[in-house]
């Protein structure tokens, strides 16, 4: 690199340009959060079902469902996506329930098999809300389509 | 070795590379549960492999890290290190902590950990990357504390260096950004937008700083070059690395609930952070074609300049691949996603990591300078192997991928995820392949270690 530019400088550039960005990063931050309200379906979790949400998105993860699935495309490749899971499913948490329900113990021979947690309805319930509440969030149209 | 208290480096290196084999017998697990579903279900179902997989990849990065802090700190502040005593209790209580959490994983279902750890207590389980028990967690923030500790206090009372400032930055950041780990609301997306901000600004981040200095390290001692440029190169590419990558966090925020503009601004600026990685490219390879000295340890500069390229590769051009959020739309969350990942990290941080222990561990273990050519010449085969089958795994997801985005998310017929999983099987299972021979090379690696070793050491031929 050219004598001109002097280690200083860069050095200089490191610390102003790294403040600048972080600081333009903050200010973004803080006008999502300021958006958000209006894209995040928070509505769901401050409503009556809001405990029930809470639950099933601590199910989700004491269970490490995402070490299998993608949520909003974000997780394990594995298996299918599922923040659209409830609109797939025909918009019913009943068909979510019974999906887990019924799944085989010993696995389907040969395939990937998702566990069988052995839920109780309740928790079913509360899996199942949790879903339908991360469905209703604003994705900005993704994903492309129904398949997730 | 210059300093008495750089071996404590020594164990950390050791264990990084136990933790390292460990990841890749995982790996290999969950590549054969791709095509073989049933594959140990429903004893080692994937979820727990994958935990597995990739916990003790974090787990060999971060001691791979403190063990190279541990090493060029001292050197470079030419002072002994403040407390060795400290780094060696931590060593083993991170290594414990680490055992314990792998084998609860392993040993009971993931649900009875969180109970057993009383995660209700403060929830921050389940998350991808971050699926640790809590109080492994603080058991994380409590050795990086007494680390940066020791760190800091002899960067303090020694000579201060720009490697040192940039590894000190580097480490603390990492530490830093680690709490937002603890951080886990109800609300789905404030808890994907702050998970972000360790899980991006690690890698994207903080942890180019740790490599950038390791790097440069190297290359001091290796090359000879003047320091000087060396370090005025080092600013350069983390000022680039800092500048492009803090607002690149937006290429994560395109379809999680945030505002639409984070779509312009993380496709912007993540479209610039390649430049960093392709800056130390041309920074490595124009400092050995300038060295004044031949040293040799003809094996580390192989890993040194296998570090800027493959980093450059996997993280440039495998990120810039998707990177755009019309592109990202399609390809969010699918095998290209997974091409990238393991690109990005063997060619930064596996291939960084290697590059130290390579450099440093014929001098813990007490040599001049280099080990002897046989096992010199073992380690690169092993180079080779492991570069080139990634290289290779890289390619095979990329295809898996393309027909993924293909068949479930454009045309005229979308198919459903498992309907198109069965159809490109034929890529899960070529990777698998590739797989199989990255262990080769992890084998042909570890006995460099142990072949050779009574033979004269290397020496320069200049
Ligand atoms: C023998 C070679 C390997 C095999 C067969 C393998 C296999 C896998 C599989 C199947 C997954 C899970 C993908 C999913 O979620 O569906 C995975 C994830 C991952 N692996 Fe590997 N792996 C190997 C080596 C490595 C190496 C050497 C590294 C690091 C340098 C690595 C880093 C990762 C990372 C970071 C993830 C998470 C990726 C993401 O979330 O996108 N793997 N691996
Ligand atoms: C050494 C540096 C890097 C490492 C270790 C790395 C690693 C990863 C990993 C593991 C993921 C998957 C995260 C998950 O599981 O959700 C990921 C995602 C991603 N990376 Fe990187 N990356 C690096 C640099 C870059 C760069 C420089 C770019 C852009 C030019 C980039 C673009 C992306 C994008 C767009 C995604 C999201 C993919 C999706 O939508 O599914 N990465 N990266
Ligand atoms: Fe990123």
């Amino acid at each position: 690199m050219a004598e001109a530019f002097t280690k200083s400088m860069a050095r200089n550039i490191f610390y102003g340009g790294s403040a600048f960005f972080f600081l333009l990063f903050l200010a973004l931050t803080f006008d999502t959060m300021g958006q958000l309200p209006n894209r995040d379906n928070r509505a769901a979790l401050e409503g009556e079902l809001g405990p029930v949400i809470a639950q099933g998105k601590a199910l989700w993860e004491n269970n490490d469902c995402i070490g299998c699935h993608t949520l909003l495309g974000e997780g394990a490749y594995f298996a299918p996506e599922l923040g659209n899971v409830y609109k797939r499913f025909g918009n019913s948490t009943d068909a979510i329930k019974g999906f887990i329900l019924s799944r085989p113990k010993d696995g389907i021979p040969g395939r990937r098999s998702m566990p069988q947690f052995n839920f109780n309805d309740e928790e079913l319930t509360a899996l199942a809300e949790f879903l339908k509440y991360v469905s209703e969030i604003n994705t900005a149209g993704w994903p492309p389509n129904i398949q997730g | 070795m210059k300093y008495q208290s750089q071996s404590v480096a020594k164990l950390y290196f050791i264990a990084a590379i136990a933790l390292f084999a460990a990841q890749i017998l995982f790996g290999l697990i969950m590549g054969l549960q791709y095509v073989v579903g049933d594959f140990l279900f429903p004893e080692i179902p994937f979820n727990v492999a994958r935990m597995v997989h990739t916990n003790t990849l974090i787990v060999w990065m971060l001691m791979a890290f403190m063990g190279a802090a541990y090493y060029l700190v001292p050197e470079e502040a030419e002072t002994e290190l403040f407390a060795p005593w400290l780094a060696t209790l931590m060593f083993w209580i991170f290594l414990v902590a680490a055992g314990l959490t792998v084998a609860g994983y392993l040993l009971v279902p993931y649900a009875t950990l969180a109970e057993l750890t009383m995660n209700e207590l403060w929830p921050t389980m389940g998350r991808e990357f971050l699926e640790q028990p809590t109080i492994t967690k603080l058991g994380i923030v409590i050795v990086a504390l007494a680390f940066l500790f020791n760190i800091g206090m002899t960067i303090l009372k020694g000579r201060k260096t720009v490697v040192n400032l940039v590894m000190l930055l580097g480490l603390v950041g990492l530490a830093v950004f680690f709490l937002f780990a603890f951080y886990n609301p109800t609300n789905v997306v404030m808890d994907k937008f702050f998970w972000w901000w360790t899980v991006h600004l690690w890698v994207e981040g903080v942890w180019e700083l740790i490599l950038g200095a390791i790097l440069a390290f190297v290359l001091i001692k290796t090359t000879g070059v003047d320091r000087e440029v060396i370090e005025k190169w080092l600013y350069i590419i983390i000022a680039m690395t800092l500048i492009t990558g803090i607002i690149g966090t937006g290429h994560h925020f395109f379809w999680i609930g945030t505002p639409e503009y984070w779509q312009w601004w993380g496709s912007i600026f993540s479209a610039m952070e390649p430049i960093p990685f392709f800056m130390m490219t041309v920074f490595a390879f124009n400092m050995v074609n300038k060295r004044r000295r031949e040293h040799p340890n003809k094996v580390a500069i192989l890993w040194a300049l296998g570090t800027a390229v493959m980093a450059f590769l996997g993280a440039g051009v495998w990120g810039f691949l998707h990177t755009l959020s019309p592109v990202n739309y399609y390809t969010h969350g699918t095998q290209i996603t997974a091409a990238h990942g393991h690109m990005a990290f063997y060619g930064a941080y596996v291939m960084i990591n290697l590059t130290i222990i390579s450099y440093a561990m014929p001098l813990l273990r007490g040599r001049n300078a280099a080990n002897p050519p046989k096992s010199q010449i073992l380690e690169m085969w092993a180079f080779w192997l492991m570069t080139v089958s990634m290289v290779f795994i890289t390619l095979f997801l990329t295809g898996a991928g393309i027909l993924q985005a293909y068949l479930q998310r454009m045309g005229e017929n979308p198919q459903s995820f498992m309907a198109v999983q069965d159809q490109i099987a034929l890529f899960y299972w070529l990777r698998e392949i590739a797989g199989v021979v990255f262990l080769i090379g992890l084998v042909l690696y570890i006995a460099s270690f142990f072949v050779g070793q009574k033979d004269p050491e290397a020496v320069a031929a200049d």
